[in-house]
């Protein structure tokens, strides 16, 4: 039988198989996407499979995920994944963003070239979500750059220029600190064991480092992932690359490339400095509330959707920040659910979005006007969404925000109680957005938009059901996501306390 | 007992789902038809639940369906309570909103969005009985917001109306708001109680400290003031009359308005541990119900006096929480659901004969014209009004009687209400049925008639139990009596002072007279006017200028600083900082493209070099 890693390796190597595919047909007119969309739903089988694997491993031990192949020694280089919880929903998400990108935001410009940065993307990703070496992890995550910043700058809107740059510079300066803080993990490591230079999250773990610098480095790696998330005040650059950016390079990055900023604040500045984190959680978990409270201020004054999403994007990335950081069991697993259902719940909005688009050529408010009217079931979907943004019990967002906010209010009663206020926010932005663009008499522009095709009906449809799904019966998520955070949370309360 | 539990539940939802995937192509009765069985199933289940309960000694069943949330210590089970509470509240929610479902079906024919209302309706329904239902508090939580989402959809139904949508918008809002007191509430009981299922709590509600009790307390009370449209979140309410009128009914009689109150009952034995959390709850009560009272005597709108006398009347069921005295708090809101759900079903009649016309001022001696409608209304009037032998005399009485055992400043407070409130529905009553026709333009000189027998065969039905209701709970009788039935449920307070036999005659006298006092107002002013300066109020018309208040304390100032926060702080503070920091302070287009052109190749090969730096280190290292 063939070892469980290797359904790993496929998961990385499949995207980049696909690229060659798209390379070999780019000739021909459509049959890069055909190609794309076929990759892409492999990738999607394949998760699903290693998602099936994994339970039964949850179940029945025996089958193991991790594997090690040293690269090169003198480099500290090595190929090594494992899959956890948290990490399993991380690969479903990247496959689910990668198909759901491409069955509702097709762009027939330059379609190979487009089709090969969005499969590269994916490999990427899902390589940083898999890696348990933190150089390799390293290396996924600044790869996912240079996909991105082709995507933004080739297929974006008029700004292109300035929203590839200020997302690429923004996004490098963040990561230098992240590298820096890597080499000096491994380095120290390896004068204390005099051995070969090793980058694994095991070992790495496992270094004695004093308080100042768990802190020191804990700054180091949080403010990459602040970045990346972002978190309050690091955000700058993301309502004008969600805006400019084509819609599939929208949807990979609120919904997949943010939730790097996040896994990697839970996987690896929480997992390997806990010394900080009593000094960090008051800092952070202000600055989440601060994101939480400004992003919602900031989505209602937003001209257009895609801004709105990006300040919403915000406020929920706050939500994940406060729950990782709170240091409580039920917070956590609230943070990792919400990383996913934010991710179901973002593909949703820029798809809809691009329907509008679509239709109207814009994206601003203020053109918009009684689209319930000319196209009800478009405004039934994206009732659908808001209310699982906001928050609604039955949907999926409730669960997760409700988890973050009972966790957070146990252990840090104060933050958790400004975060409830949150959900009113929510509640104000997007339903005045929908007053603005759904409600109201439409005039004639906006009385002939036509309702959503059954094309676009039906990639909505894993949007919809993932949304009432695991609204209704989140078992299945949080049961995966449970022991991964235990052992989080055993390993930072057993090595948080200075011995 | 558990399948016909069951079928309460999912009756309504099974309608709902029905017409979700046959309706488009089903007839307008069909489609009504099949909304009012199932509230009409749930109904009988209900009914057949509330025998098998009586028969049985254990009248607490929980039925449990599936695990919904597990996580760390928390867990919430997706299971149902069935208790005399739960049933009582069960009873009057399906079997009143089974007459409005029957009642819509004829009063929204022909609308564009006819199969949109009744699935929304019986989602409201189901999201009701969900609250009511639940055997914890996150299940409860989810009714709560349902009918939250169901009242916006309801209430901005004429979404292309810009007044519909809008207050659509805020009744959820301003739900929202209490809403985060039913969270703080949920997380204070789960911190200090590691439980979230009602009857756990209650067990453990002995370990809580006195503080953390009252801040339960308070915190339940903010989120009863949201749904329960009680100061400081009252003013949503008024302004949801932009939906139909028998959403107005739904809501103000049997769902939603009542689920604040039915939460601080639930949570009664937590109540009984903080006496100064009940008297907030109870001065919150009083001052509401005076407050919407003086609101209500200066409305022109025939659905606003009604929006604001609900108001009024949730005020005193809050107020009989807040002096303990939770039997009365459900007895007036089952005779209370009667009567108004009769008033508002009255007036949608009588709105409907004047082809939708609503000012007060265009009304007036339409007895002649409604056979039904006018008969049928006054005895709502009479009934809210508080003369006997109608429901409203012994519901009131009962939670009058209760006030002045307790606290006799409340008492004076409430029964001045209770003055106002004959006045202000013999004011409506007169101007609508009595003195001149003033209705002529509206109806461009036709005779306005009678509605069809769908929509007064609820009428007739609501006022039958309007008459009776009363005898639920008799002041003479004690055994088999609604107080009897409910007590068990009820956590301990205090009593008050006992009172006497000649002491409780001579309230009842004092509540009937009360009544006259205020219909006799009411007569001798409305016999022959329909407007006057001195006796509506523009204070009391603009809602004490609550609305403004906010608007000029929280709504603009926030508005406000969100804007320039969004100009400032956003693009010039954050923005620049992290620009100028990052070495972007490109000023020109030039520049930046400059700069931008090879700057990922710069990248890479500054990648390159990195490792390769890395690699002399490393060798270095090696090499010694």
């Amino acid at each position: 039988m063939m070892h469980s890693s290797w359904w790993l390796s496929a998961l990385l190597l499949v995207p980049m198989v696909g690229v060659a595919f798209v390379l070999l047909v780019r000739r021909r007119p459509g049959a890069s996407y055909a190609v794309g969309v076929g990759v892409a739903a492999l990738e999607m089988a394949l998760s699903i499979v290693v998602a099936w694997m994994y339970n039964q491993h949850l179940t029945r031990t025996g089958i193991d995920f991790a594997a090690r192949h040293v690269i090169s020694a003198p480099l500290g280089l090595a190929y090594d994944v494992s899959l956890d919880g948290i990490s399993l929903l991380m690969v479903l998400l990247t496959s689910l963003t990668l198909l759901l990108a491409l069955l509702g935001a097709r762009d027939k410009r330059r379609e190979p070239a487009l089709i090969s940065w969005l499969l590269i993307l994916t490999t990427a990703s899902m390589g940083s979500f898999l890696a348990h070496d933190l150089l390799l992890f390293f290396l996924f995550f600044e790869l996912t750059l240079v996909p991105s910043y082709f995507l933004i700058s080739q297929w974006g809107g008029t700004e292109r220029v300035r929203a590839a740059l200020k997302f690429f510079l923004y996004t490098f300066i963040g990561s230098v600190p992240l590298l820096i803080g890597i080499l000096f993990l491994g380095f120290k490591n390896q004068h204390y064991v005099r051995g070969a230079l090793n980058f694994s999250y095991t070992t790495l773990s496992a270094v004695h480092l004093s308080h100042t610098a768990s802190v020191v480095l804990f700054c180091a790696f949080g403010f990459a992932f602040a970045v990346k998330s972002p978190i309050w005040p690091f955000h700058t650059w993301s309502p004008i690359t969600y805006a400019e950016a084509p819609i599939a390079g929208s949807i990979e990055m609120s919904a997949l490339l943010a939730k790097l900023g996040s896994y990697g604040l839970v996987r690896f500045a929480i997992g390997l400095f806990p010394l900080a984190l009593s000094d960090m959680r008051p800092i952070v978990m202000t600055l989440a509330v601060i994101g939480i409270l400004y992003g919602s201020a900031m989505a209602c004054v937003a001209g257009d959707l895609k801004r709105v999403i990006a300040y919403s994007s915000l406020a929920q990335m706050g939500f994940i920040t406060l729950g990782a950081m709170s240091g409580s069991q039920i917070a956590m697993i609230g943070a990792v659910l919400l990383m996913f259902n934010h991710g179901v719940i973002t593909i949703g909005f820029f798809l809809l979005v691009s329907f509008i688009e679509k239709r109207r050529q814009v994206n601003t408010i203020k053109d918009l006007r009684g689209l319930q009217a000319s196209a009800p079931v478009l405004a039934v979907l994206f009732t659908i969404v808001i209310l699982a943004s906001i928050g609604l019990p039955g949907l999926s967002g409730f669960v997760s925000e409700y988890l973050i906010l009972l966790g957070s209010f146990a252990t840090n009663t104060w933050w958790g109680v400004v975060g409830a206020f949150g959900v009113v926010g929510a509640a104000i932005y997007w339903l005045w957005v929908y007053q603005r663009v759904f409600h109201g008499k439409a005039d004639a522009k906006n009385l002939a938009v036509e309702d959503v095709t059954n094309k676009e009906r039906w990639v909505l449809v894993p949007v919809v059901v993932l949304i009432l799904l695991l609204g209704v019966f989140p078992r299945p998520a949080i049961d995966k996501i449970t022991p991964s955070i235990a052992n989080l949370i055993t390993h930072v309360s057993y090595s948080g306390v200075d011995k | 007992m558990p399948h016909f539990a069951l079928l309460i539940l999912v009756a309504p939802l099974v309608g709902f789902l029905f017409n979700v995937v046959n309706g488009s192509q089903m007839k307008e009765k069909a489609i009504g038809g099949v909304a009012t069985g199932a509230i009409a199933i749930s109904f009988i289940s209900t009914v057949i639940c509330f025998f098998q309960l009586l028969g049985s000694a254990n009248r607490e069943v929980t039925v449990n369906f599936f695990t919904w949330i597990h996580a760390g210590t928390l867990d919430v089970p997706a299971a149902i309570l069935v208790d005399p509470l739960s049933i009582t509240m069960c009873l009057f929610v399906t079997g009143i909103s089974a007459l409005i479902h029957l009642y819509s079906i004829s009063y929204m024919h022909g609308e564009k969005d006819f199969r949109k209302f009744f699935l929304y309706l019986n989602l409201f329904v189901f999201s009701m009985l969900v609250l009511v239902l639940a055997n914890n508090l996150v299940l409860t939580f989810v009714g709560w917001e349902g009918v939250g989402v169901c009242s916006y959809w309801l209430v901005s139904f004429y979404f292309d109306r810009e007044a519909a949508a809008s207050a659509g918008k805020k009744a959820f809002i301003y739900n929202r708001v209490g809403d985060v007191g039913l969270l703080v509430a949920m997380f204070l009981i789960f911190t200090h109680g590691q439980t979230l299922t009602y009857l756990s709590i209650f067990t453990n509600a002995s370990n809580l400290s006195p503080t953390v009790a009252t801040l339960i307390v308070l915190s339940l009370l903010l989120g009863a003031t949201g749904k329960s449209a009680q100061i400081p979140l009252f003013n949503w309410l008024p302004d949801a009359m932009e939906g139909p009128t028998p959403v107005s009914a739904l809501i103000h009689a049997a769902t939603m308005v009542t689920a604040g109150v039915f939460l601080l009952v639930r949570m009664s034995p937590v109540l009984a541990l903080s006496s100064s959390g009940r008297m907030t709850i109870a001065v919150v009560g009083a001052l509401t119900a005076f407050v919407a009272a003086t609101v209500a005597t200066s409305q022109r709108d025939i659905k606003k006096v009604l929006a604001f006398s609900t108001v009024s009347q949730i005020g005193f069921m809050v107020l009989a929480v807040g002096v303990g005295a939770y039997s009365a708090a459900i007895f007036l809101m089952i005779a209370h659901a009667f009567f108004k759900a009769l008033l508002f079903l009255g007036s949608g009649s009588v709105i409907h004969s004047l082809h939708g016309e609503q000012d007060l001022r265009k009304m007036g001696a339409l007895a002649k014209y409604l056979p039904l409608t006018f008969p049928t209304f006054m005895i709502g009037w009479l009934a809210i009004s508080g003369i006997p032998p109608f429901a409203g005399f012994w519901a009131k009485g009962d939670v009058l009687t209760n006030v002045y055992a307790h606290n006799r400043l409340l008492w004076i407070f409430a029964l001045v209400t209770a003055v106002l409130t004959a006045y202000y529905m013999s004011r409506l009553f007169v101007l609508t049925f009595r003195g001149t026709e003033r209705f002529r333009t509206v109806t461009q000189d036709e005779d306005p008639h009678e509605s069809s027998w769908m929509m007064t065969l609820p009428l007739v039905v609501l006022a039958v139990l309007a008459i009776l209701g009363g005898g639920l709970d008799l002041p003479w009788v004690h055994n088999h009596s609604l107080a009897s039935f409910l007590d068990p449920t009820f956590g301990a307070v205090p009593a008050g002072a006992p009172l006497s036999v000649v002491t409780q005659w001579g309230l009842s006298l004092v509540d009937v007279a009360a009544a006259i006092v205020g219909l006799m107002a009411a007569f001798s002013i409305w016999r022959d006017k329909h407007e006057s300066e001195t006796f509506e109020r523009e204070f009391f018309e603009k809602v004490w200028h609550w609305d403004g208040f906010y608007d000029a304390t929280i709504g603009r100032p926030l508005t406000t600083s969100a804007r320039v926060g969004y100009v400032v702080v956003e693009q010039k503070v954050i923005d620049r900082a992290a620009d100028g920091f990052g070495g972007l302070a490109a000023r020109t287009g030039v520049q930046l493209r400059e700069l931008q052109t090879g700057f990922v190749r710069q990248y890479a090969l500054a990648m390159v070099l990195g490792i390769a730096i890395v690699m002399i280190y490393l060798v270095a290292r090696i090499g010694f």
